[in-house]
């Protein structure tokens, strides 16, 4: 038996009011490729923030033994300094620098008051030589594309002596040959002694180069998988992914579905910095009046760029398609416009996009809809108040008062105030993109209780959500959406998440 | 509990407190001299320009902690055409004062559109607006200085001069009553607010603070009017440029604290991307900060002018520093999003009380910058420490 390279030990982690860890035991063989899978929010990326030393240690509990001792790590450069070398989704390059510039950033070669660029720039190309990728040192980072760029972060972390490379969702932006092509340079390096973890939701590419595979589901560790020993298929891989119970925690809901109150056709949008790629490719929905439909897919399918280019394209370039409310097409090129026509949208990133913290409640209430409570643009500050400990008191928001700043609020305080101030700008739909991300149990069941509500009065909710139970449990109707496209409509008692994640992967794997 | 709520008064009331321990300060280095009806008066006169600015330069800064460096320039530049208008040009008061104006909105507008709607940031338009508008006032007033003495209207209309005061009309010599009174109405008139306000709250079932706090707090502002009116009554009366800055005052607090507009400014400076999905047009908002802007640095400018009774091309300069330093001083956020024109003007009183009392206490011109500097340096950390929990280091 191989030599354990890693070792994570009853690793638990708090954030504020949720366990984001519960006890997960991860095991690395030196020189294998060890996958780690899960849904969205298990976990997966907050553990290798523990490993890498972004949540410091004495942060979190439980032990790190790497190479045989116990680590003890305050910040990156600790876990870097013992050929640790994280690889994150997003990649972290600065584009008007070169390459090579980019490769030695926070580890210049040379002296501290003289770079050696003749050193800099030959160890770059040798690196880049290595990972295969054709270009020179000197070139911007600007001017090449995300797979390569991809592969500039891959020569960077060995330009740091990596020794275990942890690749969070390498492929999730790159094409099928680009995919391909660093599969294969992560098997090269096995075979040069290098030890690799990937985290990815591409199952196939996931059976294809992993040795071993650990399934986390909701912060805790499941099972590990060994190629040798057990099944690896894609469908055992979704089984542990999802098999959780389904129990009573969606509030029922008798439907009253009506007519046709949106409807979106052959819906295109193209990235609005890389104006080439297509986000929103070809999408045709629509929503009734009095229903709930779901919008499931995994981070990264173009559900919130969907949701946001209709919103008074808020998103993204080159929109193209049409969009029909009540049965007539409208146009809705302004953010006034969408809300004028009685359309919300209810960001996912509520402190980010939805929310002013260093406001009271009340002036965050009635944001979006001013004119209600204004004559002559003078506010009746009374009528605002009043409005304001109304929607508190309709959805049970929990503050000492409407002029606590929201700042101060728990997660799903927030996000009832977030709620409230779209259902105040009064719409016929309101689009909400991960409703109950980040909040407790008790507050999501809240929230389910506000949506049952607002359809109960005839309006119709479009519901973005990566949780697949709460699509299940709430939806009426479901579009499962991946890599930009609709790739199913799934409707009745016999969806389960395995259909719908099989929908997904599926998709996935054809790559197109 | 008690614990807390003096912190929390003790934290919103900080610069009052300051302001009156720093004037207690100088009442005993000076032996009271800075309480003398004419420092009291020339205070106002002296400062009339800050307040006005930094009203101004409010608003930019809650869009984001956007500054205007080119007030100074600008101030410079309005007040040399007025002066080139009247004097050289003979042309009529009212004219000139409406081209002075026209001008401020002018210059407003056009910084205002590349901040707003083309996105340069506004520290580089400004700097260049800054350099562009002090070179034009050189060339307007082709080096020269042009005395505006003989414009009395003009000068009494904005308060420069020696008697530019409001006249007495029951005067019997040595207490100016019409300024006694003003302030007794003064008085009424805000209790007579605030009371009514109180009144129609609890009527419709709102919450209304404690009655003891709200009793303190009309009481000491009742005070103070009262005795900031009795010793101006003592001078020679109300300084009429006091008229131009309480307007100022009143219509800007008012305008942000309950117009739609006003909130738009909180709004943006505190999230720009939520305020957009709230269908708020934003560029706009940026583009009224910088209009509105203009337009008081060209009132700033005429105060100026008519103080000096004269258009010179050095006037202005530092203005913006003193307009910045204020609003900082005066609680607003770096960040944007925070801050009060009532809070900047007491910012802006502190910023003329130390002034001031460095100079009757006969401190170096020089000392006085440093002091000044570590003021601003000062009030600033505590806004962005006690923002973090009171952490003095950031978390790297």
């Amino acid at each position: 038996m191989a030599k354990i390279l890693l070792e994570m030990k009853n690793i638990t982690k708090t954030f504020p009011g949720v366990k984001a860890l519960d006890n997960v035991n991860l095991k690395v063989e030196e020189g294998e490729i060890h996958a780690l899978v899960g849904e969205n929010g298990a976990g997966k990326s907050t553990l290798m923030n523990v490993l890498s030393g972004i949540y410091p240690y004495g942060s979190y509990e439980g032990d790190i033994i790497y190479d045989g001792e116990v680590c003890k790590f305050d910040t990156i450069k600790d876990s870097e300094a013992k050929g640790i070398v994280i690889i994150h989704q997003e990649l972290a390059l600065i584009p008007y620098m070169t390459i090579a510039e980019n490769m030695f950033l926070g580890n210049e070669r040379g002296t501290k008051y003289k770079i050696n660029w003749n050193e800099t720039n030959d160890r770059a190309s040798e690196l880049l030589k290595t990972v295969g990728l054709k270009e020179t040192p000197q070139t911007l980072i600007k001017d090449i594309g995300v797979g390569k760029q991809q592969l500039v972060e891959i020569a960077k972390a060995l330009a740091k002596n990596a020794k275990l490379l942890i690749l969070d969702e390498p492929t999730a932006s790159l094409n099928e040959d680009d995919s391909k092509a660093l599969l294969e340079l992560l098997l090269k390096f096995k075979k040069e002694g290098m030890t690799s973890i990937i985290i990815s939701h591409k199952l196939n590419e996931v059976s294809y180069v992993a040795d071993k595979i650990t399934v986390i589901r909701d912060g805790a560790t499941i099972e590990t998988l060994d190629k040798k020993t057990d099944d690896i298929s894609e469908g055992r891989i979704i089984k542990g992914m999802v098999g959780r119970e389904l129990s009573d925690r969606f509030p029922k809901r008798e439907s009253h579905i009506g007519d046709v109150m949106m409807e979106v056709k052959d819906w295109n949008v193209y990235h609005p910095l890389y104006t080439e790629r297509k986000v929103v490719d070809n999408v045709s929905i629509k929503v009734k009046k009095g229903e709930v439909v779901g919008i499931s897919g995994l981070m990264g399918a173009g559900r919130t760029e969907l949701a946001m280019s209709l919103f008074g394209k808020s998103y993204g370039d080159k929109i193209s398609g049409q969009l029909f409310i009540n049965g007539k097409e409208v146009h809705l090129n302004s953010v006034q416009e969408a809300i004028k026509h009685k359309l919300a949208y209810v960001t996912e990133d509520r402190k980010g996009n939805g929310l002013i913290l260093s406001n009271p409640i009340k002036i965050n209430t009635t944001l979006a809809n001013l004119d209600a409570i204004s004559k002559h643009s003078i506010i009746d500050k009374d009528k605002e108040y009043a409005v304001a400990v109304e929607y508190k008191e309709k959805l049970k928001t929990k503050c000492p008062s409407v002029e606590q700043n929201v700042g101060n609020l728990s997660g799903g305080n927030q996000q009832k105030v977030l709620l409230a101030k779209w259902m105040f700008a009064d719409p016929d739909v309101l689009i909400l993109d991960e409703p109950t991300r980040g909040i407790d149990v008790g507050a999501k069941y809240e929230i389910y209780c506000i949506i049952n509500q607002l359809v109960a009065e005839g309006k119709s909710v479009i519901m973005i959500s990566s949780e697949m139970p709460e699509i299940l449990g709430m939806c009426d109707r479901i579009y499962v959406m991946n890599e930009g496209r609709i790739v199913g409509e799934l409707e009745g008692s016999e969806v389960t998440q395995e259909l719908i994640m099989s929908h997904i992967l599926k998709a996935s794997s054809k790559g197109e | 509990m008690n614990k807390i709520k003096t912190a929390d008064f003790i934290k919103k009331y900080t610069m009052i407190i300051v302001l009156i321990v720093v004037t207690g300060f100088f009442a005993w280095r000076t032996g009271g001299a800075i309480l003398l009806p004419m420092n009291v008066s020339s205070l106002i006169s002296q400062n009339a320009y800050v307040f006005i600015l930094a009203t101004g330069m409010l608003l930019c800064i809650l869009t984001g902690g956007n500054i205007d460096l080119s007030v100074g320039s600008v101030v410079c530049f309005v007040g040399a055409i007025g002066a080139v208008l009247m004097v050289n040009m003979k042309v009529n008061m009212w004219v000139a004062i409406l081209v002075m104006f026209l001008v401020g909105i002018l210059i407003g507008a056009f910084q205002g559109f590349w901040i707003a709607f083309v996105r340069i940031p506004p520290f580089i338009v400004t700097l260049a607006g800054m350099l562009v508008f002090r070179g034009l006032s050189n060339v307007v007033l082709d080096g020269m200085t042009i005395s505006i003495k003989d414009c009395t209207t003009f000068v009494n209309l904005f308060g420069g001069g020696a008697n530019c005061y409001i006249p007495d009309f029951f005067g019997n010599g040595s207490l100016n009553m019409t300024c006694l009174l003003a302030g007794v109405i003064a008085t009424v008139l805000y209790i007579g607010f605030q009371m009514k306000d109180r009144i129609t709250k609890s009527k419709k079932g709102y919450e209304v603070g404690s009655m003891g706090a709200a009793v303190a707090k009309m009481v000491l502002i009742s005070a103070v009017i009262l005795v900031f009116s009795y010793r101006l009554a003592q001078h020679k009366g109300i300084p009429s440029v006091l008229i131009w800055v309480i307007v100022v005052i009143m219509v800007y607090a008012y305008i942000t604290s309950n117009t739609t507009t006003g909130r738009y400014f909180y709004a943006v400076g505190g999230n720009e991307k939520a305020t957009k999905l709230s269908g708020i047009n934003t560029n706009k908002v940026y583009f009224i900060a910088y209009l509105n802007m203009g337009f008081l640095a060209a009132l700033a400018g005429m105060v100026t002018i008519a103080r000096m009774t004269s258009a010179q091309p050095t006037y202005g300069q530092n203005y913006e520093m003193d307009a910045i330093g204020s609003c900082f001083i005066g609680g607003a956020s770096a960040y944007g999003g925070i801050g009060t024109v009532p809070g900047v003007i007491v910012g802006a009183v502190l910023m003329g009380v130390i002034n001031l009392g460095m100079s009757l206490m006969g401190v170096d011109q020089n000392w006085q910058k440093v002091v000044k500097g570590l003021v601003l340096l000062a009030a600033v950390i505590f806004d962005v420490v006690s923002k973090r929990g009171g952490k003095l280091i950031a978390k790297n």
